[in-house]
């Protein structure tokens, strides 16, 4: 159904890449044309006018386009039309099971919406849902990747403050992410997500795919005749960023290790020096001072600490989860070309026969076209979002590093003077 | 030459030192120049040299000497800076010097030598007598120990002491001519075997029980503060592979490229500069120890100073108990039950010639105790006006040590902290660049 207007569109815009880049986050229209006509497809049309300039301007202007990628965090944020945020969550306890609910709630100026505000209450279950009938309804589009289900029974309480806030944390990521999505924000699995009082989660069950289909295409090792070279790149990126991303998770969990240790040591250091100030007359205050001193060092630590293992580790999991979301995008994309060769090659084979190419085969390459498209500008965009959350990430851990030692540094200085008041009284009575 | 040598140096301790300036070196005990023989001459350990030699059992040796060299101040102060008079000491031999001046000047809490072993160590500081580091620290800890000495209000007119400085060859047989070693040997013995004293002075038993506790915080401090080093290494140290891994990461990526890798120079930086930090905190370390010591060595003047107030009693008791005797034979009567009584009992009485001669022994017996308990108690005083002007001492002294070594360490840790912040802030800025 959406092999009617997207492909014709595309594939002037198929081979170029800047082109392609500019695709996707040119505007909101492009976006908002393309996202109903994928759900509906009487309004097909509409894509046409709006697809069209966009395509035609581009290719003399490949400058305006570094301005605006230049310029795409400010323009996110002054036409971003979609609200959402993920707080408030609550124990829910009956005779059948315990769980978490969050509330949801959401501000848009979108006509989809019938009002402009919603709140509701969600659990992960829910999330969980909206997920899947995100990665059916919308096969060539990168999902973002909810916080893992299961966690290690015993290891972690599930009901505990820390865990229910990294998870609602996560979960707000994800919907953000969706809401910022040219495309996905359309979604009417979404759109019910955040505005139904309750979800009817058998709604659109029937709603499956064609892109399903092609897996049969890839069993047995089908071997891929022309991947073209940036999507090989693509996958190669991925998996030396999940390697460095995991030497980065262990590193970030053995300096947790090492703080967590030195911490008790502390504990275990301050209080000497105040039990040594309890038998020294002069040396009484300075020994109270420094003993104070490394209790507050130890508090900083402990702080550092815990940002680190709940606002730093948190985010690279999360983010190992968004490559292998990525991942899955390239592999379907493979088994829809991958049909479409099968598809090419059994034509050529009856060659002879000079028949025009039959339209299933070219509705499979334009099918083909479209996700590498799609796929493209997600790959453009995760790109974005991944140097942005980065840069972000890295620079609250430089933050907090720079907080923890500035704690430290006003504990030591404060100290100072303590140490010396006497020391200069006496001096002036000898 | 030797013997003008030692002639000198009488001199030299003596002279110049009115009773107002030996009261204000009383006073003034730390470590500095204008003090009893510091004032005469500068004294310091110069360098350390690894020799290899035969030992008294004929078996092949390695061991470290220090160089201590002297000079003249006025000399210094000319301007002129002659050649200063070195000579080359063992370990054994400060030892030796210690020993001495330990049995000789039993009411001064003698200052102490740098650890014979390191000990309290973290993972990265070699226990290894022959590392450079270890060998530099005792260096200094052995210069710290002569010019303490050289401070002290008594011990630093000692002339084994200034022989120690001056004399090369001739210095150990002058010391073992001063017989300390048998004095050492009695000494120890009476030392080790158990004795209660009867009225203890409560100004003592307080000083033993707070050289008590001060060992024992201090040992604790040290104990901590090595493992508390250990992981602070760690932290820094693995923040290091943030360095690798970052510029690793940077080969792949295009806009984040640069920031990354120039981050991670900065978190190469960052686990580098813990080697210097924890170097410095050594030396914090080292002066608790020498406390540490010390606090031995204040508990050594305690137990002395039992020693002799249990002399004292003893003679007392031994005083007492001839008076007694006499007093029986005089009279006739046993008071208790003895063997004497039980004797004479048994025996019939003794003649009255018999019994005047042992009035006469005990008579003579209770005129030197008599004498013994004069002297233990002239000693015993002595002691005691001795020990606790030098307690005082070092209490003061004590203070204003630990005062600055405690400000040094917060200096060292504010420079820590400020280190941090930069390396942070550089690698923000690294990061926002991204």
């Amino acid at each position: 159904m959406s092999n009617g207007g997207t492909p014709r569109s595309l594939p002037s815009s198929g081979q170029k890449s800047i082109q392609e880049i500019c695709h996707p986050l040119s505007a909101e229209e492009s976006a908002r044309s393309r996202s109903p006509d994928v759900l509906n497809p009487g309004e097909k049309d509409l894509s046409l006018p709006n697809g069209t300039p966009v395509d035609t301007s581009s290719p003399a202007s490949s400058s305006s386009l570094l301005n605006r990628l230049q310029l795409d965090d400010d323009l996110d944020a002054e036409t971003r039309d979609l609200f959402v945020t993920v707080d408030d969550p609550k124990k829910h306890v009956s005779t059948m099971e315990t769980y978490i609910t969050y509330r949801v709630c959401t501000k848009t100026t979108r006509t989809e919406f019938d009002l402009p505000e919603y709140s509701v209450r969600r659990r992960y279950q829910d999330f969980d849902w909206l997920r899947i009938k995100l990665e059916d309804s919308q096969p060539t589009h990168l999902i973002p990747p909810l916080p893992e289900k299961f966690v290690m029974k015993g290891v972690v309480d599930r009901f505990s403050e820390e865990f229910v806030e990294t998870r609602r944390k996560a979960l707000d990521k994800f919907l953000k992410r969706v809401a910022d999505h040219p495309v996905l924000s359309f979604n009417e699995h979404f759109n019910a997500f955040l505005s139904a009082k309750d979800l009817n989660k058998r709604q659109g069950l029937a709603l499956l795919t064609k892109m399903g289909e092609s897996v049969k295409y890839v069993t047995g090792g089908y071997k891929l005749r022309g991947r073209p070279v940036e999507f090989a790149a693509m996958g190669e990126y991925l998996d030396m960023f999940t390697q460095k991303l995991g030497t980065i998770d262990r590193i970030a969990q053995r300096i947790i290790k090492e703080q967590t240790e030195f911490l008790m040591e502390l504990r275990e250091y301050g209080p000497v020096y105040s039990s040594w100030s309890s038998f020294e007359e002069d040396l009484h205050e300075p020994l109270e001072g420094v003993s104070g001193c490394v209790s507050n060092c130890s508090s900083a630590l402990e702080e550092l600490t815990e940002d680190m293992s709940e606002d730093f580790l948190p985010v690279l999991r999360e983010y190992v989860l968004y490559i292998e979301s990525m991942k899955n995008v390239l592999k379907k994309r493979d088994q829809v070309q991958a049909e479409y060769e099968t598809k090419l090659e059994a034509v050529v084979f009856r060659e002879d026969k000079k028949t025009p190419m039959p339209t299933d085969v070219e509705k499979c390459q334009d099918r083909v076209e479209c996700f590498n498209a799609d796929l493209k500008a997600d790959w453009d965009r995760w790109q974005n979002n991944k140097r942005q959350d980065f840069r972000q990430l890295l620079t609250g851990m430089a933050d907090k590093n720079i907080q923890y030692y500035e704690k430290c540094l006003a504990a030591w200085e404060s100290l100072i003077p303590l140490l010396q008041d006497k020391q200069d009284a006496k001096g002036e009575t000898n | 030459m030797a013997d003008s040598g030692s002639e000198d140096i009488a001199v030299i301790g003596n002279t110049d030192l009115t009773p107002s300036e030996s009261q204000n070196n009383l006073k003034n005990t730390m470590v500095e120049k204008g003090t009893s023989l510091l004032k005469k001459m500068e004294i310091s350990v110069a360098e350390a040299e690894k020799r290899t030699g035969k030992n008294a059992v004929n078996m092949q040796e390695t061991y470290t000497v220090y160089l201590i060299e002297t000079r003249p101040v006025d000399a210094a102060s000319e301007g002129t800076s002659p050649v200063p008079d070195s000579l080359w000491r063992r370990y054994s031999e400060f030892e030796l010097l210690r020993n001495y001046l330990l049995v000789t000047y039993p009411f001064v809490v003698v200052p102490p030598l740098p650890e014979k072993r390191a000990e309290f160590v973290w993972h990265k500081l070699s226990a290894d007598n022959m590392d450079p580091d270890f060998v530099e620290r005792r260096r200094v800890g052995l210069e710290n120990f002569l010019l303490r000495v050289a401070s002290h209000p008594v011990l630093a007119r000692d002339n084994i002491f200034y022989l120690f400085l001056t004399e090369e060859k001739a210095w150990k047989e002058t010391v073992f001519e001063t017989g300390f070693q048998a004095k050492a040997d009695s000494r120890l013995k009476a030392l080790n075997a158990t004795f209660r004293v009867k009225n203890p002075d409560k100004r003592f038993a307080e000083m033993k029980h707070y050289g008590d506790e001060l060992q024992a915080v201090v040992s604790q401090l040290l104990r901590v503060r090595a493992r508390a080093a250990d992981r602070l290494y760690g932290v820094y140290k693995v923040h290091g592979n943030y360095g690798r891994v970052f510029s690793e990461w940077s080969a792949i990526e295009k806009e984040m490229g640069d920031g990354l890798q120039s981050a991670g120079h900065h978190m190469d930086a960052y686990a580098a500069s813990i080697d210097d930090i924890l170097e410095e905190e050594e030396h914090y370390a080292d002066q608790l120890k020498e406390y540490l010591f010390y606090a031995d060595a204040l508990r050594a003047v305690c137990r002395k100073h039992e020693l002799t107030q249990y002399e004292l009693e003893t003679a007392v008791q031994d005083l007492s108990s001839k008076k007694q005797q006499r007093e029986e034979l005089a009279t006739g009567t046993v008071r208790t039950f003895s063997l004497k009584g039980m004797t004479s009992k048994l025996f019939g009485q003794e003649t009255p010639e018999q019994r005047e001669a042992k009035l006469k022994m005990l008579e003579t017996q209770i005129e030197e105790g008599e004498e013994m308990v004069k002297d233990r108690n002239v000693e015993c005083e002595e002691f005691v006006k001795g020990a606790w002007t030098d307690i005082e001492r070092f209490k003061e002294q004590k203070d204003h040590d630990l005062r600055e070594a405690l400000i040094s360490y917060a200096i060292m840790q504010i420079s820590m902290c400020k280190k941090g912040i930069q390396v942070w802030n550089n690698a923000k800025e690294c990061f926002s660049k991204m």
